[in-house]
């Protein structure tokens, strides 16, 4: 078989592309190979579904209907081994080989697991929370060995989103985080303390500057872990939650160009003809003009798959660039951060900040000439796009800093033109004496 | 290879703010129009949560502007949503919002271009969005608009 456009993975980059390519007019075959068993779900909501919240069949992101409207052939729990470039075909572990006109590589992160003293494979009671089996064995486990003594290695956004599943479980699990703050990617010291303090009071504890050195085991499974101080921690339960770093498998024996991920340009094109990357997997241009990153998040996702999908199919597509950015609720606390969030001293960066830890809010603001280069919303999100729309703009905003600090941020706050584009509303009819506008209501 | 596209018309809301003149009328008929009563004291003053709500107003001095969900072709709160909860009616290209399927992760509310989706943390969830009022021929906020400053925006797609 031969597909027009064969996409490997079938998360969110390979669903966007699939439609893209179709509605730029791809009429040949197209086919998604994924390597889990269920049908699309999306890997964000598994905190959710450990949770209780949502039911199994509550994961999915897109319907039966969205694959026959799209003509998708998924060929499910079929994972790709082999890649041959020359002779453009993917060869799948039970020995079909799939020729392809067009290939997407979406094969997104693993969990990165660092080398820890005592580790080893198939060690009870230890888990990654990356995908939906793994959230299925970490409740199969709570439920069988109870919830007592669980601790969560890494204070990233999946240690904190699987700690918000585990508390709704009735575990109260340690935070372990090498960093001095949860979410230290993308949030700072002050945004950070207010999601501590919140998770302290749901009775979650944070164990911040230390790292796990050493897993000790009872027999089979896991009985406690050596913090890098030499505290000992009861663990009946540890979950990995370092973060996630490409998955280059399927590329690794090929002439494929890969940094920390796969290479692409501003089309998501590879080095090697016909293939595309996109996704977690991915490393590509950066909007704010940084090195090329891989942005493992779900929007950046989202777009690249589009852009894949639109230049398979023949049509143009291209990026700016992707801009870091995330949104998230832990607990009852949401935040979102765009860009440049702890720029390093000595750039030229211009620091705005308003700050209410009492209060639960912080709001900080990064300019670089003018410009919104980076943003830090907790408590209060609402309009944060708008904050989005002036980064992709790069519009001045020099002369609105006051305006930037206000939680109320509206469009009237933008700059006029930018606010008349965003709006786009059809030109004033010309006033006649003083019968007022026009009323036509509808407008070509 | 390549199949020819029905052609779509894309339904939006414009408010044209040399005539927006701040009433507010726009955000009462919204209330109105998707309470369970359609009855506009009822529905502003007994029904819980209140009703509507997918208009922004905002004024500053002699200026205002009442923003909506612009009901984008290419909509990035469509392209983020992590549950699809958030998706383009593939018929009529409105951009539509499932509650029942948000989870509250904000993703609209972060790419939105126009900061138009309003977020409800307590509640987890986004708060109502513009849904053109469903299947009517004018929107309750355009049919409300004393000066057609709001107006109902019709184009054909690419």
């Amino acid at each position: 078989m031969t597909a027009d456009l064969l996409v490997i993975g079938h998360s969110v980059a390979a669903c966007h592309a699939a439609e893209a390519a179709r509605g730029a007019g791809l009429a040949g075959s197209l086919v998604v190979v994924g390597d889990e068993p269920a049908g699309n779900y999306s890997r964000p909501l598994i905190s959710y579904y450990l949770g209780g919240r949502l039911g199994r069949d509550e994961l999915s992101f897109r319907s039966q209907a969205f694959y026959d409207r799209n003509r998708i052939q998924v060929l499910a729990g079929r994972r790709a081994v082999a890649l041959d470039p020359a002779a453009r075909t993917v060869t799948l572990a039970d020995g079909e080989r799939l020729g392809y006109r067009s290939l997407l590589l979406a094969t997104g992160g693993e969990p990165i697991v660092p080398p820890i003293k005592g580790w080893r494979e198939g060690l009870g009671g230890v888990f990654t929370f990356t995908k939906l089996a793994d959230a299925d064995a970490l409740a199969a486990w709570l439920d069988a060995r109870g919830s007592d003594d669980c601790v969560v290695l890494g204070g990233g956004l999946i240690g904190l989103k699987a700690t918000e599943g585990l508390l709704a479980r009735g575990v109260r699990p340690r935070i372990v985080e090498l960093a001095d703050r949860v979410l230290a990617n993308t949030l700072d010291r002050e945004a950070s303390a207010i999601l501590e303090r919140r998770l302290a009071v749901a009775g979650c504890e944070v164990r911040k500057g230390r790292t796990v050195a050493e897993i000790r085991a009872g027999g089979d499974r896991v009985s406690s872990v050596v913090l890098d101080n030499g505290e000992v921690l009861p663990a009946r339960t540890l979950i990995v939650a370092i973060g996630v770093k490409p998955d280059l498998r399927l590329v690794r024996e090929t002439p494929m160009a890969v940094e920390r991920g796969i290479l692409v340009d501003s089309r998501q094109r590879t080095n090697l003809a016909g293939v595309y990357a996109a996704g977690d997997c991915a490393q590509g241009p950066d909007f704010l003009g940084l090195k090329p990153a891989v942005i493992a998040i779900w929007p950046v996702a989202a777009r690249q798959g589009r852009i894949a999908g639109l230049n398979a199919a023949g049509a143009s597509g291209e990026t700016a660039g992707a801009i870091p950015m995330n949104a998230v609720q832990i607990l009852d606390v949401p935040a979102v951060s765009f860009g440049v969030t702890n720029p390093a001293p000595g750039g030229g960066h211009e620091i705005l900040k308003r700050d209410d830890q009492a209060g639960g809010k912080y709001r900080k603001i990064v300019l670089l000439d003018g410009r919104v280069v980076g943003v830090v919303l907790v408590g209060e999100i609402d309009r944060a796009g708008l904050l989005g729309t002036l980064i992709r703009e790069r519009a001045d905003v020099s002369d609105r800093r006051d305006a930037l600090l206000r939680a109320d941020l509206g469009l009237l706050d933008l700059p006029a033109d930018l606010r008349r584009r965003l709006v786009d509303a059809p030109p004033p009819a010309p006033l006649k004496n003083s019968s007022g506008p026009a009323r036509s209501r509808s407008v070509r | 290879m390549v199949t020819a596209k029905a052609a779509r018309r894309r339904r939006r809301v414009a408010v044209r703010e040399e005539y927006c003149i701040g009433c507010r009328l726009c955000e009462v008929a919204c209330v109105t129009r998707h309470s369970r009563s359609r009855d506009v004291v009822a529905a502003h003053k007994t029904e819980s949560p209140r009703p509507g709500g997918g208009v922004r107003f905002e004024a500053a001095g002699p200026v205002s502007l009442a923003v909506s969900c612009r009901h984008c072709a290419d909509p990035l709160c469509v392209e983020a949503c992590l549950t699809g909860a958030m998706a383009r009616d593939p018929g009529t290209g409105r951009v539509v919002h499932d509650p029942a399927r948000c989870v509250g992760c904000w993703m609209c509310v972060m790419t939105c271009p126009t900061g138009v989706p309003r977020p409800d943390p307590a509640a987890h969830r986004l708060a109502f969005k513009c849904d053109l009022c469903g299947g009517d021929d004018l929107p309750a906020c355009v049919a409300a608009c004393p000066n057609a400053a709001a107006v109902l925006v019709e184009e054909d797609e690419p």
